[in-house]
């Protein structure tokens, strides 16, 4: 069975956006995937619980597409996650309706891979910030992969971006249509190290 | 049989109700409706009216003065300078030329120059009445036939007011000295100087007084906010111009005709105009009916070769002199074709002209009852030639009518949107647009507020949205989005089924002033709807919700709720609303609705247990062992 994409894209300002931009103009209308522009939707943050939560239940791999701001997501995930992640729902005794579904973070971010590190600049790895997003995915008993980076935004080239939004667009069709083991899944730091995925593609 | 005041009413409604329909319904135009219901009820047929038609005529005439001062409201001052040109030109040259030339003709059968002179002039005038009220309902106003027949018949209403002086001049007959014919001219006695003096004094008393007496009446008026008392004084204003005018010896039409024009500046334009239509509409069609049952039907039995014959010579005659003057003024075929049959009847002054010539020892009974009755056919022919050359001459002329901007502003832009109406709603929506670069073509239809906010470096322009000629002008082709925002609910619907009808593509967004009115543009089909009270009124329920200690937020969210769940309330009542065939009374309607409205609001669970995710209570029931105190 082919597995269900829902793609919650979060970004304030994307009239602004040079990554993003590219990213979305490739995964927006692909087969498979419920792209779900969440400041588009809730302008005011008014964010509708129980339209969210059905929408996961009909998906099966959960996307967080969002700049990294302050070493975290923008406001609007934040929100969404208080809100839609309901006790009794999607965590506690009763709440299973997020059980076995995969939730995968696709950032970028302005600092490159490299001041991500306990010696770097950042101290920390965006696997260390990420740590929020992961135990959530815990707690709603949801498998949380490897995060997508695409790292230093700000010295980034056009065709650099062009090709991170190529793979991306690679990495959701692969997953559409479930050609990713969960060893070479497990193998990797971040997805973008699946190489090369449009490769995978072929076969 | 009894012929009360009552009885008369009955008998002119009820021949209006049932055959203006029926003559619209076929084609044939409200004027001719009218017509013919006195053609019907007249001696000719029914003879429910017949001796007084002539004091019917006489009081109906006033519909054709309230129709200039409506006409005036309509034309602003500087329109009307601009006018000046057709207005002399055209007008002037059309009645020397028509008056000498029928004067000459009539010169030939044996009549003097005297009296050739007054039937010349008196038959050289056409009907302002039937003219008007049928360009106007075939929306040919605007056309530039349109404007010069208008600019002719607005001339002829001047000259009227030398004839009337002129006249007892040609005199051959003994007079019979009627001491009550002038009675109500106060001034004829005095010198010319002396009349000329007062002329033009009362004159300027009525621009003065539309300028500062008549508009702190109004809002004098306004502000008891007693709608019948505003009748009252645009009545007031219209009847007291006419009076003013009789006693100085001026047409009444005239003087009101200044006055509208001095008042289409004013805030109050809509509300007369609004207010002093359906007088006029009654009137009007009281006068067309008088006219019809006016016709002497015996008279035109004993002669009716005679009688059709100068019928049929004058409309030759004047369409003749009409079209050269046409060709001359640089009118298109087709627009020339219109403007020559439009004004080629006799008009309405025919008859006070030649009751008046009669009276004045210029022309004999004989002569006025076969010119009369010349007069009055001509006006009943005339909306059947208008018929007559719509449906077969003007088809014919290759060149299809085509409205012109003469006096709307031409607009060249291609803006993604309109905004219909700059009024409190449009123009905030438009200066937010304008504030951040969203290239906007305003219209609107007040040209005191037009004027003011180009002043200010908007690009505002000035014409009826409801117009699809004007509407393309302003770039409805290309545009994106057209926001309805006027503040009549009337007028909003007939923009939308204009843009609808010619426009398909454009994205409408419309205001509404309330439920009713929202379920009128959801029945046609608009999904983007504006209640313009709605959001003013959660914001404030928001704040009384913050006075009494509400967190601003929780507030704040609670109200974005109830929006979303009112709204798709709206839209299921008003789906049950289609559905539905039995109409209950407006008011009980409402409270209905309300009831349910409020039922609805205090069943639906998420207006009140919204946003669980922040609630903890299952959490403290789950892994804790505090006790949940229930707030209140
Ligand atoms: C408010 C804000 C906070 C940011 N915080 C971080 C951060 O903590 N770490 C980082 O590497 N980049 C940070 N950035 C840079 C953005 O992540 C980067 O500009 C963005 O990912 C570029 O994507 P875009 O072109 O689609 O907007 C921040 C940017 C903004 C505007």
């Amino acid at each position: 069975m082919r597995s269900r994409i829902l793609v919650l894209f979060a970004h304030p300002a994307f009239e602004k956006s040079r990554v993003h931009r590219e990213l979305v103009k490739k995964v927006k209308h692909l087969a498979g995937v419920t792209f779900h522009d969440l400041y588009e939707e809730y302008p005011e943050l008014d964010i509708n619980v129980s339209k969210e939560q059905q929408l996961l239940l009909e998906h099966d791999i959960i996307v967080f597409q969002h700049p990294f701001y302050w070493y975290s997501a923008p406001a609007m995930i934040k929100q969404w996650m208080d809100l839609v992640l309901e006790h009794g729902w999607a965590y506690g005794k009763d709440g299973n309706a997020l059980q076995g579904k995969q939730l995968l973070s696709v950032i970028s971010a302005g600092g490159p891979r490299e001041v991500y590190s306990a010696t770097g600049r950042n101290r920390y790895t965006v696997h260390e910030f990420l740590r929020p997003f992961e135990q959530t995915a815990l707690l709603c008993k949801m498998n949380y992969l490897p995060p997508f980076v695409i790292h230093g935004t700000h010295k980034m080239e056009l065709h650099e971006m062009k090709q991170a939004a190529l793979q991306y667009e690679g990495l959701l069709l692969a997953f559409h249509h479930g050609l990713l083991s969960q060893q070479e899944l497990a193998q990797v730091d971040y997805l973008n190290d699946l190489n090369p995925i449009p490769q995978a593609l072929k076969d | 049989m009894e012929k009360s005041i009552l009885f008369q009413a009955f008998i002119f409604l009820s021949a209006a109700v049932l055959l203006v329909p029926l003559a619209k319904k076929w084609g044939l135009g409200s004027v001719l409706g009218y017509l013919i219901a006195g053609i019907v009820i007249g001696p000719a047929l029914f003879g429910f009216i017949g001796d007084n038609t002539h004091d019917i005529m006489h009081f109906a005439e006033f519909g054709v003065v309230m129709m200039l001062f409506v006409i005036g409201l309509e034309l602003e001052p500087s329109l009307l300078w601009r006018m000046r040109k057709a207005i002399l030109g055209m007008g002037g040259v059309q009645v020397m030329v028509t008056g000498l030339f029928i004067a000459l003709v009539t010169m030939q059968f044996n009549f003097s120059w005297q009296e050739s002179f007054a039937i010349g002039f008196t038959l050289a005038l056409s009907s302002t009445a039937i003219v008007l009220q049928t360009l106007q309902e075939k929306g040919l106003m605007k056309t530039s036939a349109g404007q010069s027949a208008f600019s002719v018949l607005l001339f002829q209403d001047i000259a009227v007011i030398p004839m009337l002086a002129l006249f007892p001049l040609l005199a051959t007959l003994p007079v019979d000295v009627d001491p009550e014919a002038h009675s109500t001219n106060l001034i004829e006695n005095l010198s010319a100087w002396a009349q000329t003096a007062i002329v033009v004094a009362a004159i300027v008393s009525v621009i003065l007084a539309g300028r500062y007496i008549i508009p702190p009446i109004f809002r004098l008026v306004a502000s008891s906010r007693i709608r019948e008392l505003f009748t009252a004084v645009a009545l007031l204003v219209v009847i007291a111009i006419s009076v003013l005018m009789s006693l100085v010896g001026l047409s009444p039409a005239l003087g009101t005709f200044l006055a509208g024009v001095v008042l289409a500046n004013s805030e109050y334009r809509h509300e007369l105009e609004s207010d002093i239509e359906p007088f006029k509409g009654l009137l009007l069609g009281l006068f067309f009916i008088a006219v019809g049952a006016s016709i002497d039907f015996n008279l035109l039995l004993q002669k009716p070769v005679l009688i059709l014959g100068i019928v049929a010579g004058l409309i030759a005659l004047k369409s003749l002199v009409l079209w050269v003057i046409g060709k001359v003024f640089k009118l298109k075929t087709d627009q020339n074709m219109l403007f020559a049959v439009s004004l080629s009847q006799m008009g309405e002054f025919g008859f006070v002209l030649f009751t008046f010539s009669n009276k004045n020892g210029i022309l004999d009974q004989g002569t006025v009852d076969i010119l009369i009755a010349v007069t009055a056919i001509s006006m009943a022919l005339a909306p059947i030639m208008f018929l007559i050359h719509e449906k077969f001459v003007q088809p014919r002329i290759g060149t299809k009518m085509v409205v012109e901007e003469k006096e709307h502003d031409h607009i060249d832009e291609s803006n993604p949107v309109i905004v219909a109406g700059f009024g409190h709603f449009g123009n905030t929506v438009g200066r937010f647009l304008k504030a951040h670069g969203v290239g906007t073509t305003f219209l609107d239809i007040d040209s005191d507020r037009v004027d003011l906010l180009r002043k200010m470096g908007f690009k505002v322009y000035y014409g009826d949205a409801s117009r699809a000629d004007l509407l393309k002008a302003a770039g409805a082709e290309k545009a994106k989005l057209i926001i309805i925002a006027l503040d009549s609910p009337e007028k909003r619907m007939e923009i939308v089924e204009v843009v609808k009808k010619h426009f398909p593509n454009l994205r409408i967004l419309a205001r509404a002033t309330n439920r009713v009115d929202a379920y009128d543009l959801m029945n046609a089909g608009i999904m983007n709807i504006y209640r313009e009270t709605l959001d003013a009124s959660l914001r404030m329920g928001v704040d009384a919700m913050h006075f009494l200690g509400f967190r601003k937020y929780a507030a704040k969210r609670a109200a974005r709720t109830f929006f979303e769940h009112d709204e798709k309330y709206l839209k299921y009542l008003s789906s049950l609303k289609l559905n539905s065939s039995e109409y209950i009374s407006t008011a009980k309607k409402y409270i209905e609705e309300l009831e349910s409205l409020i039922q609805s609001d205090m069943h639906n669970e998420s207006l009140h247990g919204a946003d669980e995710g922040w609630s903890e209570e299952g959490l403290i029931k789950e892994f804790g062992s505090a006790k949940i105190e229930k707030k209140d």
